[in-house]
């Protein structure tokens, strides 16, 4: 586990990893609301606890988790001092890993969020 | 050039005069408005919107005097509709997104250490169409004119053309010309962000209002096209009676409501985002530090984005959608609670880490947000879809969302307008008087607003045009009216203010001690923008590096001279800002202008319904885009050039080192998103109507099948023409476009197959299909003239196998084009029709 983490520094960062933790949100976010809809309005209940929603929903956080387990570790790359706001190859980098790995944590909680009515929620009234 | 030549003062006047020359603006009394520089654009631009700014709030002024009193008079039921209708559109469509569009013409630049934004005569173009489709709109009250329908239209009250009549087409005509500037902007801002920063400017050292910027152009790329999609329909259905929204032929009024929120939501993060991006550049300034948590404000402005494309069916909580759909929309509502709390205890912590200067533009920010939590705490009410069954469309959504615009939009700009002045006109603005406007909006915004939560929790409906006495809301009314006025006195002081400012002295540079690079800007500004391109190496060069602003000045740094007579700028690479090239600008013409014209002609005489001379106001806007282009990728006169410091950048690039590169895949991705919209709609109808298709004949697989392998085919020919052409095959890549335009052509008319015998007035099936089809076949015609436009631009020598930037540019449109076809040709010839 080490191992591969560390070799999470040789990993590119660029403005589209910034966004995958979001994106994956918009993924789930749209296969939600589209599932409910067509079940919903085909098949005309939305069955409590189905089983293909929860293994969405526990791909998306796992992605989610991954992204920001590697941003975590680009963003303590080694090298410059600290605070890390010069214009470096390693504060740039460390930069959008910290971000990335912010927008992982905000990612996470709304995938989290968008769950939770399912647990409550099991009908299409 | 060395350091060292630059000690020459006779040599830096004589580049200063070569600036000067090359940079001077046109003049005459038509001509001085053909100009294209960023400084003047975006002061047309601002004052225009502030125009439709105190105009709309002047109708508010209006339905606040009609509704001061139980049964009151003054204006009819008819009247009072346009008013609303009128004041949330111009609020909205012609104030609060043009205004973010137009200071970011004027501060990007500056922002960014950039001579100019990468397209000047787009930004003008915007700036005409603007113009042209906010007096067309905005003058049709003085008709009886006006749209009457609210501002987001809901049909089948502003369908059917027996219930509301030219005014839902001047709506939706006259803001859909207006979408397209701010498409047209959201392009030049976004490639101006990503590639016009100055050298070192990575992106852990942008400002953050280039953050916002991209971040909030990014947006209106996914946002403005669903709505456009939405007009196509709405207009569909007005005109040619395509029933789109009619249920009675299928049709469903609630797909619009989809189309509409899907833009409306993220708008509204799209005035709020960069009027909070104004404070993360005055927060520092006046807490005298760099600004805490950085990398939290970009995690903020980037999950505010994405969460605000998941919140559009919170306005939709009343329509019997199913309750497991609504709470997917509440949990997203909340959650964007926190980006945006997040960024609010950013500015919080700076001020406190800092040594804080009290100031006029300080006291409306943290006004400002004192009003726009307080709009985001009913925000989280109303996200809460039992508590907004209950409010809905009541006075308490009103309150809501005029603190929130007002706390988020409007005192922010008025506490940018405070902050930036000095740079634009290089004099301050008076601090007695802005400070009394401030006080005497803040009450008056209060006095107004927080009576409406009242009035609307005892029932008052919003969009009424009186009420009775027994209701008992009189005196919360009475109330609100009342505050209406102190805030216009409050509005009416600023602008004063404003107008006062002229018979002032001018302030020192950089009055207010700022760190970042737009303060560069001298009270005697030079219309070149910046006198060299610098080198970056922190968030604030002005306060960390040593002597930053003389060496600017004394052209120490890149680009420091115009030796050829062109306007230019330094283009950077994405991530890490290294220059890449020098691009050459546009220069002053009346091309955008007459092409705004013409395209606004198209427009308004539809609304009118003379197809005709709107046909042929199509065919002169196509030939001024043309004649416009024509220009444009020009072969330099040398291969490269110096920009000092031993640095040589070529003058031509191609393919995604170009900005025009990058220009084309954006705006077809605004193009794809517009066309998902459509394809929505399809599925849409799909999934709610079971009977989708029932009865109806669809176009078969046959037709389909060969509209779609002669798209491809176009496709393939341009592709390979790109490969063959840059192998220096010229005379095969001439052969391959022709083809590729043959096959272009024939895609068309076999396209056109695929409805015959389908009656679009007859059912939305049929409709929807066309509306597929004929997205698809225009598509097919515009790639065919942009395969003609390259042959012409090799025959005429203008495109070569080393200076190929047109074809590399035309086949990322035949990319998006192939995806069109394949989805349009698949949706119509293979899905099936009927439901499961």
């Amino acid at each position: 586990m080490r191992g591969w983490l560390k070799r999470a520094h040789g990993l590119r960062v660029t403005l589209w990893t910034l966004i995958v933790p979001p994106s994956v949100w918009a993924v789930h976010f749209l296969f939600s609301y589209l599932w409910a809809a067509v079940s919903c309005a085909k098949i005309g209940r939305w069955a409590r606890f189905p089983t293909v929603f929860a293994i969405g929903t526990v791909i998306a956080l796992v992605v989610i988790l991954l992204a920001g387990l590697i941003a975590w570790q680009q963003s303590r790359t080694p090298g410059d001092p600290p605070p890390h706001n010069e214009g470096t190859d390693i504060d740039r980098l460390r930069f959008l890993a910290f971000s990335t790995l912010l927008l992982s944590g905000l990612s996470f909680v709304a995938v989290l969020f968008t769950a939770l009515p399912v647990l409550m929620l099991g009908d299409c009234r | 050039m060395s350091l060292h030549a630059q000690d020459d003062p006779t040599l830096r006047a004589a580049q200063e005069d070569r600036l000067r020359a090359v940079w001077k603006p046109p003049s005459g009394w038509f001509f001085r408005w053909t100009d294209v520089n960023n400084n003047r654009i975006g002061v047309w631009y601002t004052l225009t919107a502030f125009g439709f700014m105190l105009f709309a709030g002047v109708l508010a002024l209006i339905m606040r005097t009609q509704l001061a009193v139980p049964n009151n008079d003054l204006v009819s039921a008819n009247t009072f509709n346009q008013l609303f209708t009128l004041h949330g559109s111009m609020m909205m469509f012609l104030f609060a997104v043009p205004m973010f569009e137009a200071v970011s013409i004027i501060l990007l630049p500056q922002l960014l250490g950039a001579r100019d934004l990468p397209f000047p005569r787009l930004s003008a173009f915007g700036y005409w169409s603007f113009l042209l489709g906010g007096v067309f709109v905005s003058g049709s009250i003085f008709f009886n004119a006006a749209p009457d329908g609210g501002w987001f239209m809901y049909p089948p009250l502003t369908t059917r053309t027996d219930l509301s009549g030219l005014g839902a087409d001047i709506w939706m005509l006259g803001l859909s010309f207006i979408e397209v500037s701010s498409v047209a902007a959201a392009v030049e801002l976004i490639v101006g962000v990503l590639k016009c920063r100055p050298p070192g400017m990575r992106l852990n050292l942008m400002p953050l209002y280039a953050w916002y910027i991209l971040v909030v152009a990014v947006m209106i790329l996914f946002a403005f096209p669903p709505l456009i999609a939405g007009d196509l329909l709405f207009e569909m259905e007005r005109l040619l009676e395509w029933p789109f929204f009619d249920a009675a032929r299928g049709g469903d009024p609630l797909l619009w409501q989809h189309l509409f929120w899907i833009f409306g939501h993220p708008e509204v993060y799209i005035v709020f985002l960069p009027s909070i991006a104004l404070f993360a550049m005055l927060i520092p300034t006046f807490a005298q530090r760099h600004l805490l948590g950085y990398p939290w404000i970009v995690l903020a402005a980037v999950g505010t984005a994405f969460l605000s494309f998941g919140l559009w069916v919170h306005h939709m909580f009343a329509t019997g959608l199913p309750k497991i759909s609504l709470a997917f929309f509440s949990a997203a509502s909340e959650a964007v609670a926190i980006p945006t709390g997040v960024q609010i205890f950013a500015f919080i912590a700076t001020l406190w880490a800092g040594k804080v200067k009290w100031s006029t533009p300080l006291l409306y920010a943290s006004g400002s947000l004192a009003i726009f939590v307080i709009g985001g705490l009913t925000g989280v009410m109303v996200a809460v879809a039992p508590f907004d069954w209950q409010a809905h469309d009541t006075y308490f959504i009103v309150a809501h969302l005029h603190y929130v615009l007002i706390g988020g939009t409007l005192l922010p700009l008025f506490g940018g307008l405070y902050y930036y002045w000095p740079l634009i006109t290089g004099k301050k603005l008076s601090d007695r008087m802005g400070r009394a406007a401030f006080w005497i909006m803040f009450v008056g915004v209060n006095l107004t607003f927080f009576p409406m939560h009242l009035s609307g929790l005892e029932g008052m409906p919003r969009r009424v045009f009186t009420y009775p006495a027994e209701l008992g809301i009189g005196w919360l009314n009475l109330a609100s009216t009342a505050g209406s006025y102190l805030f216009a006195a409050g509005v009416l002081v600023l602008v004063i203010d404003l107008a006062l400012s002229p018979t002032r002295p001018k302030a020192a540079r950089n009055p207010w001690n700022a760190g970042t690079l737009e303060w560069l800007a001298h009270p005697d500004d030079e219309d070149w923008g910046i006198r060299s391109v610098p080198l970056i190496e922190s968030r604030y060069p002005i306060w960390d590096q040593k002597d930053f602003v003389a060496k600017v000045d004394e052209g120490r740094f890149f680009l420091p001279d115009a030796e050829e007579g062109r306007r230019e700028t330094i283009i950077t690479s994405v991530l890490d800002a290294r220059p890449v090239s020098v691009i050459r600008l546009g220069t002053p013409s009346v091309k955008p202008m007459i092409t705004a014209v013409a395209l606004g002609a198209v427009f308004i005489l539809t609304t009118y319904h003379l197809y005709l001379l709107s046909a042929i106001s199509g065919v002169v806007t196509l030939a001024c885009v043309l004649w416009w282009l024509w220009d444009t990728a020009e072969i330099p006169e040398k291969p490269e050039k110096p920009i000092g410091h031993g640095m040589h950048m070529p003058l031509y690039s191609a393919g995604p080192a170009a900005p025009g590169w990058w220009a084309m895949f954006i705006t077809m991705m605004a193009d794809a998103t517009a066309f998902s919209g459509l394809v929505f709609g399809y599925y849409f109808y799909w999934t709610i109507h079971s009977d989708f298709g029932a009865g109806f004949d669809g176009p078969g697989s046959a037709a389909p099948i060969m509209a779609l392998g002669l798209s491809l085919a176009s496709w393939v020919g341009t592709v390979v023409a790109r490969e063959v052409h840059a192998r220096g095959q010229v005379m095969i890549a001439r052969i391959l476009l022709v083809a590729g335009t043959i096959a272009a052509i024939a895609s068309l008319f076999a396209g056109l197959r695929c409805l015959d015998g389908l009656d679009p007035k007859a059912n939305v099936y049929p409709a929807i299909v066309w509306v597929l089809t004929i997205w698809t076949v225009v598509h097919a015609a515009i790639g065919a003239i942009m395969q003609l436009y390259t042959l012409a631009r090799s025959l005429a020598g203008r495109m070569t196998p080393s200076h190929d930037a047109d074809l590399r540019n035309i086949t990322v449109y035949q990319h998006f084009y192939a995806l069109t076809a394949s989805v349009t040709y698949l949706t119509i010839g293979l899905f099936p029709e009927t439901g499961l």
